[in-house]
């Protein structure tokens, strides 16, 4: 059980997982169709390396822990991995299965099996205590990745959280039928237990500033991901009824009070996958109408087919190729959106295709960018899009700073977080030891 | 349509799928079910003296995600009364006259012997089979395999029950002996008409790594029991063979061991076998198997134009012989369909680690499927890649003779030919 205070009565409670715990037979099963490929393709589509073949082999012949192990060498959140990885489009869509005409093996479900039975804080090697304290602001997936590797290196590694859970977008942000609050938390837990401090609720530039981090720690990491929902200039979309689809997500897995009683109509409006779990979650909470604007193709969009097919089987309606030209309202609540055609580039066009009912609009049409806060640490460079500028070792421009997750790339896979954290805590280590001796 | 009906040693049986003596053939409802569902004939399970049986009998060892690959029991014979059982054989032959119901004997004095076959055969019973097999608990008391170990004693025991016999008598051989030819020559002597084997080999299935006691588990120990299952299929097999092919030895055979498919018992019978008892596969699955075994083995006559069972008794055995005798000049190379490879590389690793170093992986960075290449010049034909490939028809074993003509070892040395160089003698 975890040591973090969760509200009960969440919305997320009512979610069952797509994919249950396997059970000893079924995992057996499952790892015994794997045939143990050499330098097998599935290891190299996974962003973290992890010895697939290897641990599968460990659970056939009942080795969990060791099987544990071999996940966690690589992947220090191979819980959370397991569960939220796009595994349809990473390690799984490379199985040489795929090549034979057999179902892939299901590598997720068994990391999963392996990590839920195999997991012990002492599994791996901890090094000598170096005495060298890190500071890494933000609590999601590459600073939990890049502090539990710190750790084991022998660092002290010190994370400063805004919120009241660590994690990131796995404790606020993920489907709850794939990774619910309690179980990041449990990782989170894990990754404590490595010699990693965690303080939450702590605002860089109101509790603590940027420059008294860097007074305090030999190195810093910024793993701070994104900002606020982006939001839509048009007429009507101020009121509480169009929410962004972060913040909306947010609470449902935090929030009791989020309610969608009554809501017989929601539009969503983008089409990555954010916009996707919004439409999938909205339809678990029992609203009969959502509907998805997408401004270009269905082809087109940055969201997994493997995620949108299901919704759209659920019931959700798709609307390509169109824009919303504005929300309209009829005593201050919403009542429709009313949608226009897109060019080929995506941009609105004067042609009416009509209003949409709604009573609830999603927008989730990206996140901004947290530039604000990351020019308060000198050095640091930003790109026009407004990502941290790293070098392969995930050194930004002040050479005691490094940052890896979605504030480099812009929003990509939990794993790409993990990835970014270790590489970033190997480079720590290294300049840490590189000063050690003079 | 074949003709799957045999004569084994003069018992007729509408085809040659029995049930051999086990747990499947323990009651007259049992084995009135089997009859019911197709097989043509069965062993009952070991008459004898009553026995008492423990609790835990069987383990298993699996294999990937197949159950039961193996099996191993430490049950005794029959523990129902030989009146009951009697009485049930009586009833099964009479309301199933054409099929084969064979009874399977165990008892200690030859008057025990006379006794329990007169009995038998007032039954009405077909035949009789002599359990001579069982390596675990009987064999203790001097029954089952200790007498089958012993070719003379087994020979001995023959005779009486020969002598006392008005049917058809089967010795059932144990596989726990160094050359299987000894018993089974022992039972042609004392005139027996026919032998069935293997019983089940000796073996200890496993040790329960928590508690550190063997399995099964008798409360806080085990024993040493008797193995049967698909994984014995190639030990069976081989000793069948090896009765097949001794023109000394010209009883019929009941082939036994590991038979789960009209597959199996085909190989059996292509190697000498007359008819073919099944028990795990039965105890795994069900009496239903048997559908497929007659509808396969018929098939598979069929197209092989073969009439009957009796066409293919023995058939691959011109074809069974000792090493000294097989073609050194047939060659084979290992050839990889690139269009079906998957890129597992389990055939590199295997070659590299396990085999003769001939197939590597091509020097590229791509992404894409990394099909191995054979250096076929360094290819010995061991067929390793050709067995661990995931994948039907993708490594093919192409035939590149060293010559036209065959040569044998054998010939070799009887050429004077028989020094290999690079041994002792060459030594410096």
């Amino acid at each position: 059980m975890t040591s973090y205070e969760i509200p009960a009565g969440r919305p997320e409670e009512r979610f069952t997982e797509k994919y249950p715990l396997l059970s000893r037979t079924e995992a057996m099963f499952e790892s015994a169709r794997c045939i143990y490929c050499f330098d097998a393709p599935c290891i190299k589509s996974c962003p973290t390396s992890i010895d697939i073949p290897t641990f599968i082999r460990k659970i056939g012949t009942g080795n969990l822990r060791g099987s544990a192990r071999t996940i966690l060498k690589a992947n220090l959140l191979g819980d959370s991995c397991a569960r939220v990885c796009p595994v349809e489009v990473l390690c799984e869509s490379t199985c040489v299965f795929n090549d034979s005409e057999r179902p892939p093996i299901p590598i997720g479900r068994l990391q999963r099996y392996a990590m839920q039975h195999g997991l012990a804080s002492d599994l791996l090697p901890k090094a000598d205590p170096t005495g060298h304290s890190i500071g890494l602001v933000g609590g999601g997936p590459a600073s939990l990745a890049c502090a539990g590797t710190l750790a084991l290196l022998g660092h002290n590694p010190v994370i400063y959280e805004k919120d009241a859970w660590p994690g990131g977008l796995n404790a606020t942000g993920v489907a709850p039928y794939k990774l619910k609050l309690e179980d990041n938390l449990d990782e989170v837990d894990y990754i404590r237990s490595l010699g990693v401090e965690i303080k939450i609720g702590v605002e860089i530039g109101v509790d603590i500033a940027a420059e008294d981090l860097l007074g305090k720690h030999k190195a810093l990491f910024l793993g701070v991901g994104l900002g606020a929902d982006s939001t839509l200039g048009v007429h009507g979309a101020e009121g509480d009824d169009v929410v962004g689809a972060v913040q909306w997500i947010r609470r449902l897995k935090t929030d009791p009070t989020l309610a969608v009683d009554g809501v017989m109509h929601a539009v969503i409006v983008g089409g990555g996958n954010t916009a996707i779990d919004a439409m999938r979650e909205l339809i678990g909470l029992g609203v009969p109408f959502v509907s998805m604007v997408y401004r270009r193709s269905r082809d087109e969009m940055s969201g997994y087919d493997h995620e949108l097919s299901p919704a759209l089987q659920e019931g959700v309606s798709l609307v390509e190729n169109a824009a919303v030209g504005e929300i309209q309202r009829e005593n201050g609540k919403v009542t429709g959106v009313h949608i226009v055609e897109t060019d080929p580039n995506g941009k609105p066009t004067e042609t009416d295709l009509g209003v949409l009912p709604a009573d609830l609009v999603v927008m989730a049409i990206g996140q901004g960018k947290l530039a604000d806060l990351v020019r308060q640490f000198r050095g640091v460079g930003l790109t026009a899009k407004g990502n941290v500028v790293v070098d392969d070792l995930m050194v930004t421009g002040n050479p005691r700073i490094f940052a890896g997750g979605d504030v480099i790339n812009g929003g990509k896979e939990v794993v790409n977080a993990v990835h970014d954290g270790q590489v970033a805590a190997r480079s720590i280590d290294e300049l840490l030891r590189r000063s050690d001796h003079g | 349509m074949a003709d799957l009906e045999v004569d084994f040693a003069g018992i007729r049986s509408p085809n040659p799928f029995w049930l051999a003596s086990a747990p499947p053939t323990n009651s007259g409802d049992q084995v009135m079910r089997a009859f019911d569902t197709g097989w043509g004939g069965a062993v009952w399970k070991t008459l004898g003296n009553p026995i008492v049986n423990v609790s835990g009998r069987l383990g298993s060892i699996d294999h990937g995600a197949q159950r039961m690959m193996g099996l191993n029991n430490i049950e005794l014979i029959t523990d129902r009364p030989l009146d009951v059982n009697f009485k049930e054989i009586t009833e099964v032959k009479k309301r199933y006259p054409n099929h084969a119901v064979i009874v399977s004997l165990m008892v200690e004095s030859r008057d025990e012997w006379i006794d329990i076959i007169k009995r038998s055969e007032d039954t009405g019973a077909d035949g009789l089979e002599l359990n001579f097999g069982c390596p675990h608990g009987m064999c203790e008391r001097g029954m089952g395999s200790a007498v089958g170990q012993e070719p003379d004693v087994l020979e001995e025991l023959v005779k009486w029950v020969v002598d006392a016999a008005n049917v058809p008598v089967i010795a059932k051989l144990t596989p726990n002996i160094s050359d299987v030819r000894d018993p089974a020559m022992a039972a042609m002597r004392a005139k027996a008409d026919a032998v069935s084997l293997v019983n089940t080999i000796q073996s200890l299935i496993g040790v329960d790594l928590d508690r550190l006691t063997p399995l099964p588990r008798v409360d806080a120990a085990s024993s040493h029991g008797g193995y049967c299952g698909p994984a014995i299929k190639p030990i069976a097999l081989r000793m069948v063979g090896q009765l097949g092919r001794e023109e000394a030895f010209t009883l019929p055979i009941s082939g036994i061991g590991g038979i789960s498919n009209w597959r199996d018992a085909a190989e059996f019978i292509a190697l000498g076998a007359g008819t073919v008892q099944v028990c795990t596969a039965v105890m795994h699955y069900g009496y239903r198997i048997v559908d497929d075994m007659i509808e396969g083995l018929n098939g598979y006559l069929d197209e092989k134009g073969m009439a009957g069972v009796s066409d293919l008794v023995g058939a691959a055995i011109p074809a069974f012989k000792e090493w000294g005798d097989l073609d050194l000049n047939f060659h084979v190379v290992a050839a990889i369909d690139a269009e079906k490879c998957i890129g597992c590389d389990l055939c590199h690793v295997a070659c590299h680690d396990g085999a003769h170093q001939c197939i590597h992986l091509p020097d590229t960075q791509d992404q894409g499927i990394r099909v191995p290449w054979v250096d076929e010049p360094e290819c010995v034909g061991c067929n390793l890649c050709a067995l661990v490939c995931p994948v039907d028809d993708c490594i093919t074993m192409v035939e590149k003779r060293r010559a036209e003509a065959p040569e044998t070892w054998n010939d070799r040395v009887a050429a004077g030919r028989g020094h290999v160089p690079g041994g002792l003698a060459d030594l410096e």
